[in-house]
């Protein structure tokens, strides 16, 4: 098995690391850059806790290998915050206990982020839509929900 | 395991030869990586073909489009063109998997996954829509319908593997549409689905039909008993009747978890009547603004 050379840009840096040809972009991340944000939950691309953003589009990590990073952009929940301040939906998330043990909460935080990016102003069905693939047994998705629309509608103003 | 990027087709095609059995396709890798930590399969060789620019565009070709083996549904579904041309087979797609799936499925991997329950396979079939095949002995189209052999077996020989897929002009007022039934509103695998299209002709007749079901026998067909039944018809009672009864009894499914054989082939009737009104009226529309 020949490791492979991989360059890439994770949250605005320069990455470069070596990885077994079979090895994900989530354990690289996790593993490799330290950036253990992303979550394992399910390994199969059905519960979205470990997405990020892969070239402007919303990704399982776990159903990337690392080679095929080379060259892109990565973004991961660690790229949310500015500095010591928060994104809006973190915030959001916080004041609206949109959260319990917060496994998923990454990975819907992503996925959320790419939404507003695309659709500043989603309905609540849309919402709903897009992070279907994110999976959580906590809150009841109710609280997430109402959580990315005051958030939603915060950026706007803002 | 080995990771390869071939540049070209040839390249690919002959990674693909040299190691016949042990080279797998990546494309979106949504069905690939699940069935490797599955342990399902435990390929030597990983043959990732996105590195080919054909592979990863949308073009236009013959007043139709071509989509790129390495087309993302996401990337499919922000083509406005794709849109207007085959709603249906854009809507069939969007309806593989998550969003977190969408930005990296491929319509031409869910075909070549094989599954009887592929969403986007009926619809182009009822497109009819082509493969185009790259192989150590050159190039070759087939057509979708002729794609699927069985549950997880596709036309494919050793060495070849698909490049994109070709969806054909459509004269003006024809249209499209695909729909499934899972007992939940999203994220399922088809308990049955349908994709029909349909051309009018200037007095709103059928003048040209296809009507393609899955998830109902072994592997996706079209059902032209079902289509012939409307073809010169306005879709009156009498002729849907005739396409749903065809239809039904083209399919042979069996009885698993998601279905029994009989709710089965009672929704693939219903999914077939509702898509081709769908498709009919969509068809009526794009004749009006044309």
């Amino acid at each position: 098995m020949k490791n492979i050379h991989v360059s890439t840009k994770v949250n605005g840096d320069e990455m470069e690391f070596i990885c077994p040809p079979d090895e994900t972009l989530l354990d690289a991340l996790r593993g490799r850059m330290g950036l253990s944000g992303a979550k394992e939950g399910c390994g199969t691309g059905d519960c979205g806790a470990c997405t990020v953003v892969m070239d402007g589009r919303v990704v399982a990590s776990c159903l990337v290998l690392g080679a095929e990073a080379d060259g892109a952009e990565i973004t991961t929940v660690e790229g949310m915050s500015t500095g010591d301040t928060l994104h809006p939906l973190q915030q959001s998330f916080i004041d609206n206990a949109a959260l319990q043990c917060g496994i998923c909460t990454p990975g819907i935080l992503v996925a959320a982020q790419n939404l507003l990016e695309r659709n500043p102003d989603p309905s609540e069905t849309e919402i709903r839509y897009w992070l279907a693939g994110n999976l959580c047994r906590c809150t009841g998705y109710d609280k997430i929900i109402k959580a990315v629309q005051i958030a939603a509608a915060e950026m706007r103003g803002a | 395991m080995q990771y390869m990027k071939p540049q070209t087709a040839a390249e690919a095609a002959t990674l693909l030869a040299q190691n016949a059995g042990a080279a797998r396709v990546l494309a979106g890798g949504t069905d690939l990586l699940v069935q490797m930590k599955s342990g399902m399969i435990e390929p030597q060789m990983i043959v990732d073909i996105k590195h080919m620019a054909e592979v990863r565009e949308i073009a236009e070709e013959d007043g139709g489009l071509r989509i790129g083996a390495g087309v993302s549904g996401q990337q499919l579904g922000e083509h406005a063109g794709a849109v207007a041309m085959w709603p249906g087979v854009v809507e069939a797609v969007e309806l593989i998997g998550s969003t977190q799936v969408q930005g990296r499925c491929t319509m031409v991997g869910n075909m070549c996954n094989g599954s009887p329950a592929a969403d986007s396979v009926p619809a182009m079939m009822a497109a009819g829509a082509v493969a185009r095949i790259a192989g150590p002995n050159g190039v070759r189209d087939l057509a979708v319908e002729e794609f699927p052999l069985g549950p997880g077996k596709i036309a494919l020989e050793v060495g070849e593997f698909v490049t994109s897929v070709f969806l054909p002009a459509r004269p003006k007022g024809a249209s499209d549409a695909y729909l499934r039934f899972i007992p939940r509103t999203e994220m399922d695998i088809a308990v049955a689905n349908a994709g029909v299209n349909i051309a009018l002709a200037a007095d709103g007749t059928i003048k040209a039909a296809r009507i393609a079901i899955g998830a109902v026998g072994p592997k996706v067909r079209l059902v032209e008993e079902a289509a012939a039944a409307i073809i010169g018809t306005k879709l009156e009672p009498e002729a849907e009747a005739a396409m749903v009864a065809a239809a039904r009894a083209a399919a042979s499914p069996i009885s698993d978890k998601r279905g029994t054989v009989e709710f089965r082939i009672q929704v693939v009737g219903v999914l077939v009547r509702r898509a081709a009104h769908i498709a009919m009226a969509r068809a009526k529309k794009a004749g009006e603004n044309t």
